[in-house]
């Protein structure tokens, strides 16, 4: 089905009802018990999964078929966010232009930073495109405040022409009257699941593109790319130019970036010079690698991960620790209160940095690889031989037939 | 007229000549043997014909064309394929996925971007790897991770890439060195019937005087970078200048 073999068709599906049942799946806990702040079920953090997510799926083509390590991919995804702000202040709130603007310009702007910049390759390489990231940066903060309103960030104002904009039309981002930020609730039992239009749209487009990154891992296209990653003597002398082959898997990875800033914008109507800040390109390649490069599902769990967890640790406060340590002796609870302090909050990149160094340290292959050895542990296969496996060949699906 | 002619070739590394004046002509359909002790420049002397060297003075042409100043991959479509000293394979691949990508850049050129096209649905390409995959007795490895071979099986499988592009010209670097006996002789066999059945030109460099003599119609001796004799394998054997050279590395 949709050209894709029987296995793949099946884990197509699998990751449709796993993506549209999220709202549901993400809410295990009810509303009234303590494990309620667990939930992820809402809203504002599902958006994320599913635009990171694509984000992330978007990367790992580039990082993980071809290993060029880019370090300036929140460029693109800036680019996406101004332009779907644009498109706003100048059509009206109907994400669609935006959306479709996002995707060319982020093309565009790959094709340039790309063609110049792989024309190295290894650190060279992912230095350069930092470098370029860096520069969008500064001229998105200060030298094109015209464009980008500096540091105030890009927003509608009430004397913006939005020149489609008619009387009843929505006052806030819609996808042909659909609004993102309308919700539906609906509660059963002690549970409250929150069904959002902003999720569903990303969700829907999440699926897509993960659907064009299985045809592309399938295709000749995605062969030639491992060949890059795997042998670029034996390339160049079977009569394969590398270059444009990396150049368009860098323009198709930086469109997905596009489109990840642009739903960005779609669920939120601004759009921040931060945003392409070199934190955020180094985001993506924590998500890439932690959720395991070169495989289908590996960046997007990385993706979810991260999210969830920068979510969680984010929200916990010091009162938090000391009701949940309450039973300890008064002495030991401000100690250990004291040791979690640095690791929650603000702390949460610190605690980041730390899952992500036990990750590449243990498991190379990333959670995915975690997820592998767990199934053969239980399903008592061959352990040796898989773990090798896996090592050179993270990907348990790329057989040709 | 040869298929490959070398005139006046030099090229220097800092003050080492590698190569002084090489003039070669290589007839087509022919299996020219390349010869000489270790250091002689025969390595080098193949780096300048597959665009991985530019020597400093001289032509190569190939068919008529000049193959200076190409890149390898232009060099590759005008159908002149190598064999490595070490085997250079796409390692993290399996060994069928390593053979498509010989037959895409055949049929494609290099660069084609069919990136939503389902490689099962490739059926002439599928059938042409499988095809080779049976020729070098390599169909039941089909699935194994590239990597992972024995070097005999590295080399076979870098051969049967090769030769899935159906070249005019194979260049082949030392193709039996670190392989078995029995290897060696299934290496020979199977290029004496690619040969024949294919009439591909065939420059060999080898170590290995067995196999020089189980192949070559023609041989070339070189010593420190120049050509000292070419003949025919009968004449080469009992040539004194020959045992003079192999002698002379025996004895350092
Ligand atoms: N890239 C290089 N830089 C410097 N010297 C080189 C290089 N490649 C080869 N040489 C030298 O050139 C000479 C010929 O080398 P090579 O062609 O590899 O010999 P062969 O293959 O006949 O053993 C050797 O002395 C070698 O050290
Ligand atoms: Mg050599």
């Amino acid at each position: 089905m949709l050209g894709l073999s029987k296995k793949d068709t099946t884990f197509l599906l699998v990751v449709i009802f796993l993506t549209l049942a999220t709202p549901i799946l993400l809410q295990p806990f009810p509303e009234s018990s303590a494990l309620a702040q667990f939930n992820a079920g809402y809203p504002d953090l599902m958006q994320r999964f599913a635009i990171f997510g694509i984000f992330a799926i978007g990367f790992n083509i580039l990082f993980g078929l071809t290993g060029y390590l880019s370090f300036g991919h929140a460029a693109f995804l800036g680019v996406g966010s101004y332009s779907v702000v644009w498109m706003y202040k100048l059509l009206n709130y109907n994400v669609v232009p935006g959306l479709v603007l996002a995707i060319i310009m982020s093309g565009l702007f790959a094709l340039f930073i790309g063609y110049i910049s792989l024309r190295r390759s290894g650190i060279y390489f992912s230095i350069l495109t930092l470098a370029f990231a860096q520069m969008s940066f500064n001229l998105a903060y200060s030298v094109l405040t015209p464009l980008t309103n500096g540091e105030t960030g890009l927003q509608v104002y009430n004397n913006d022409p939005q020149v489609l904009m008619s009387e009843g039309s929505p006052t806030s981002p819609h996808f042909f009257g659909i609004v993102m930020n309308e919700a539906t609730k609906v509660d059963v039992g002690g549970w409250q699941f929150t069904f959002s239009n902003g999720y569903y749209f990303c969700a829907i487009i999440a699926i897509i593109v993960f659907y064009l990154s299985l045809r592309i891992f399938r295709s000749p296209f995605g062969i030639m790319l491992r060949a890059i990653k795997t042998n670029q003597t034996r390339m160049n002398y079977t009569g394969l130019n590398p270059r444009p082959y990396t150049l368009a898997a860098f323009v198709i990875s930086g469109m997905y970036a596009g489109l990840a800033g642009g739903l960005l914008a779609a669920m939120d109507p601004l759009a921040g010079a931060e945003r392409m800040q070199w934190t955020a390109s180094g985001e993506v390649v924590l998500m890439t690698i932690l959720g395991g490069a070169g495989t289908l599902m590996g960046p997007v769990l990385g993706a979810g991960f991260i999210k969830y967890f920068e979510n969680i640790f984010s929200k916990i406060n010091d009162n938090i620790l000391h009701s949940w340590f309450s039973a300890l002796p008064d002495g030991l609870e401000d100690f250990v209160v004291f040791v979690f302090h640095p690791f929650i909050g603000k702390g949460w990149n610190l605690t980041l940095g730390l899952l992500f160094m036990l990750v590449v340290i243990f498991l190379p292959g990333g959670l995915i690889e975690g997820g592998t050895r767990i199934w053969n542990a239980i399903t008592g296969k061959n352990r040796k031989k898989k773990r090798e496996d896996a090592a050179h060949h993270p990907k348990p699906t790329s057989h040709v037939n | 007229m040869g298929i490959l002619e070398v005139s006046n070739v030099n090229k220097r590394f800092g003050g080492l000549q590698a190569l002084g004046n090489v003039n070669l002509d290589i007839a087509k359909g022919t299996v020219h043997a390349i010869i000489g002790p270790n250091g002689a420049g025969k390595s080098t002397l193949l780096n300048c014909l597959i665009g991985k060297l530019i020597p400093d003075t001289g032509t190569v042409m190939f068919n008529g064309i000049s193959v200076l100043g190409r890149k390898p991959y232009e060099i590759n479509q005008l159908g002149i394929s190598r064999v490595f000293q070490t085997p250079e394979i796409f390692g993290n691949l399996t060994v069928f996925e390593n053979m498509l990508i010989p037959c895409f850049a055949k049929r494609d050129g290099s660069f084609r971007m069919h990136a939503l096209e389902s490689i099962a649905a490739e059926r002439d390409i599928i059938e042409k790897a499988e095809h080779m995959l049976a020729e070098v007795n390599m169909s039941d490895k089909r699935h194994m991770t590239a990597s992972s071979l024995s070097r005999g099986d590295k080399r076979r499988l870098e051969m049967a890439m090769c030769l899935v592009q159906e070249p005019k010209l194979l260049l082949l670097d030392e193709p039996t060195a670190g392989m078995a006996r029995a290897d060696t002789n299934n290496t020979i066999d199977l290029l004496n019937q690619i040969h024949d059945s294919r009439e591909i030109t065939m420059v060999i460099i080898e170590h290995d005087m067995h196999v020089v003599f189980s192949l070559a119609k023609r041989i070339t001796v070189l010593a420190q970078g120049t050509p000292l004799v070419e003949d025919t394998p009968d004449n080469i054997k009992g040539h004194p200048k020959v045992k003079e050279a192999y002698l002379g590395e025996a004895a350092a």
